[in-house]
């Protein structure tokens, strides 16, 4: 059985990277059970209050709080990363289960595939 | 082994379609499969039909199409990231009443489906981002 875990590495707005992977992550979920993990910059494309009006660009933070109706129901970031930008589970738009490179570890290779992003 | 390449880099702008050719051929050379390569994000440009490097460099369009007439290497770009780069088959540009078609004969236009479908039946899935 496949089982597909999406790592978000890049900042949501500087190019298009976050939400075409996000787009892979929808695909995914009708096909296999799928796992997202949030990295380095990727943390920032769940943040609250982001307001892209003057940007020109989508805010798809959104389309996060939508992935359990498709059957994600778990959002892993880093907890360093997370640490690392000042950020706690409070600011972000979606619940997140903050993991230690040791358990990032383990959760990789509990995985068939991996889709970096 | 089966390999999946996705490609997430255009064509000179970072390493990423190089390494990816490269890597393509080290798996046919080596006696191993290509499932298929996917063109995402940036990568849709690698299937533009109008390139037309310099004659000193490497043509990275003629050597992904070499690879698909040589070796039947499936070759795709992702059709939301190809749309919104102006990357279109003549069908796309019909359908969208543009001009011209953009992308070479050797690129299959479909969807993220292939992507995953790649990820899950390929043996091993190797990304070349940028």
């Amino acid at each position: 059985m496949a089982k597909l875990l999406f790592i978000q590495s890049k900042a949501p707005h500087g190019s298009l990277f976050g939400q075409e992977g996000l787009d892979a992550i929808l695909m995914g979920t009708a096909f296999a059970e799928c796992n997202v993990l949030l990295v380095e910059d990727g943390i920032y494309q769940v943040l609250k209050a982001q307001d892209t009006r003057e940007l020109g660009t989508k805010d798809y933070s959104v389309t996060y709080k939508a992935l359990p109706d498709y059957g994600v129901s778990t959002i892993y970031c880093s907890e360093r990363h997370l640490l690392a930008r000042g950020l706690t589970p409070d600011d972000l738009v979606v619940p997140v289960e903050p993991l230690g490179n040791d358990a990032i570890k383990q959760l990789m290779a509990d995985h068939t595939a991996i889709l970096g992003f | 082994m089966k390999f999946g390449i996705v490609v997430h880099g255009a064509p000179y702008s970072s390493e990423s379609s190089h390494s990816a050719l490269h890597f393509a051929q080290a798996v046919i050379d080596t006696g191993h499969e290509i499932h298929r390569v996917f063109f995402y994000h940036d990568g849709v440009y690698n299937g533009s039909g109008l390139m037309a490097p310099p004659q000193d460099e490497w043509d990275l369009g003629a050597r992904w199409a070499t690879l698909a007439r040589e070796h039947g290497t499936d070759l795709v770009v992702c059709v939301a990231s190809s749309l919104r780069r102006g990357m279109l088959d003549s069908t796309e540009a019909d359908r969208y009443e543009k001009p011209a078609a953009s992308l070479a004969p050797d690129f299959t236009v479909s969807g993220l489906g292939q992507l995953i479908d790649t990820a899950i039946n390929a043996d091993r899935l190797v990304t070349f981002g940028a």
